[in-house]
């Protein structure tokens, strides 16, 4: 007994100082790692109050994804940290006032609070006697908790989908084909045969590759009455 | 449970008051003010276990699955919108996230 008090307060005095570090640390991927230490306890915690499968938990969905979110994110942006600091002086005491206010009315509350004698009663789902805590857990998630669970998956989901849709940068990385713009081009619009006398060159004749219609995606221009009767052999024609 | 409820109930409100003064410390720094509400979260879910061990109940357990699902959601919709953000202001000051309007 006196040793899980012992580790109890060991824990809990390891997981309150590094949460101050994650609120006052310098660097955001120090702040980072304090919060896994802090979950780390935090999960110790939850093993003395006797709900292990969720202190593995908390383990693996945070330390092992929310928080490893984290520090991807702090290193992968490019973020001058020394100037985000710069209205700490300003809003610490603020900060620090309401704060031990705060604390100062949760611990009144506390300590004139007791466990009302009907509580025991009261129970939704007492744990069964004899069952290891994880199967105990499946037991009722899986039966009186079954929406609820399914709820959470799908906010799992709009999350997921949320994030990718926020992130996600469409890139150009290959000339790809518009099929839609492909079947809908006239031979009209692009092509135009000539009737190059001997002698004379394209370039002498006005007329210059690629036609300004198909380079500007607009209408087709009206060729001028000389090109016009220049143009006798259109491919649609024939 | 081998401790009683009052420690837990100590413990997870200081947790909880650093929580908040983190918020108002960081106001720039958004990831940090993330999170400071990830260790909120955390005390929120440390009151549910000590009372889930206390009263011998698993609801409590149960809704701390469902708050470890939801604080996750949160914190990678947050991230996202943090990375978005930066690659739009090249800053993350959420000072001037009121410019954002429309």
């Amino acid at each position: 007994m006196i040793f899980a008090q012992l580790f109890f307060y060991l824990f809990s005095i390891i997981m309150i100082a590094s949460a101050v570090m994650v609120v006052t640390a310098r660097n955001p991927v120090h702040s980072v790692l304090f919060l896994i230490l802090c979950f780390f306890n935090a999960a110790a915690l939850f093993l003395i109050a006797g709900a292990e499968f969720l202190a593995f938990i908390l383990l693996i969905v945070y330390v092992g994804a929310v928080a490893v979110l984290f520090l991807f994110v702090v290193m992968m942006l490019d973020i001058d940290f020394s100037e985000l600091r710069a209205g700490v002086q300003r809003y610490a005491p603020i900060g620090a006032v309401i704060g031990v206010i705060l604390l100062l009315e949760l611990v009144l509350i506390i300590g004139g609070w007791t466990v009302a004698p009907v509580a025991g009663a009261l129970r939704m789902t007492p744990m069964p006697i004899g069952l290891s805590n994880t199967d105990a857990i499946g037991r009722v998630l899986y039966t009186h908790y079954a929406f609820l669970f399914e709820a959470s998956s799908a906010v799992l989901m709009v999350a997921m989908i949320g994030a990718i849709a926020l992130t996600h940068r469409e890139r150009q990385r290959s000339k790809r084909q518009v099929i839609a713009r492909q079947n809908a081009r006239h031979p009209a619009d692009t092509l135009v045969m000539l009737d190059v006398p001997a002698g004379k060159g394209v370039k002498e004749l006005g007329i210059l590759r690629p036609k300004p219609a198909l380079e500007a995606g607009a209408p087709p221009l009206t060729l001028p009455e000389a090109d016009r009767a220049a143009a006798t052999h259109k491919p649609g024609a024939h | 449970m081998p401790i009683g409820i009052g420690p837990y109930l100590v413990v997870s409100a200081i947790l909880l008051v650093i929580g908040i003064f983190g918020i108002f410390m960081n106001r720039k720094n958004v990831i940090t003010i993330l999170m400071s509400i990830e260790l909120m979260l955390l005390a929120v879910n440390l009151n549910f276990v000590a009372f889930s061990g206390m009263l011998h109940d698993l609801t409590g357990q149960i809704f701390t699955m469902f708050v470890l699902t939801v604080a996750a959601a949160e914190s990678a919709i947050g991230l996202a919108i943090v990375v978005t953000y930066f690659r739009n202001r090249g800053s993350i000051a959420v000072e001037d996230v009121n410019l954002m309007k429309g």
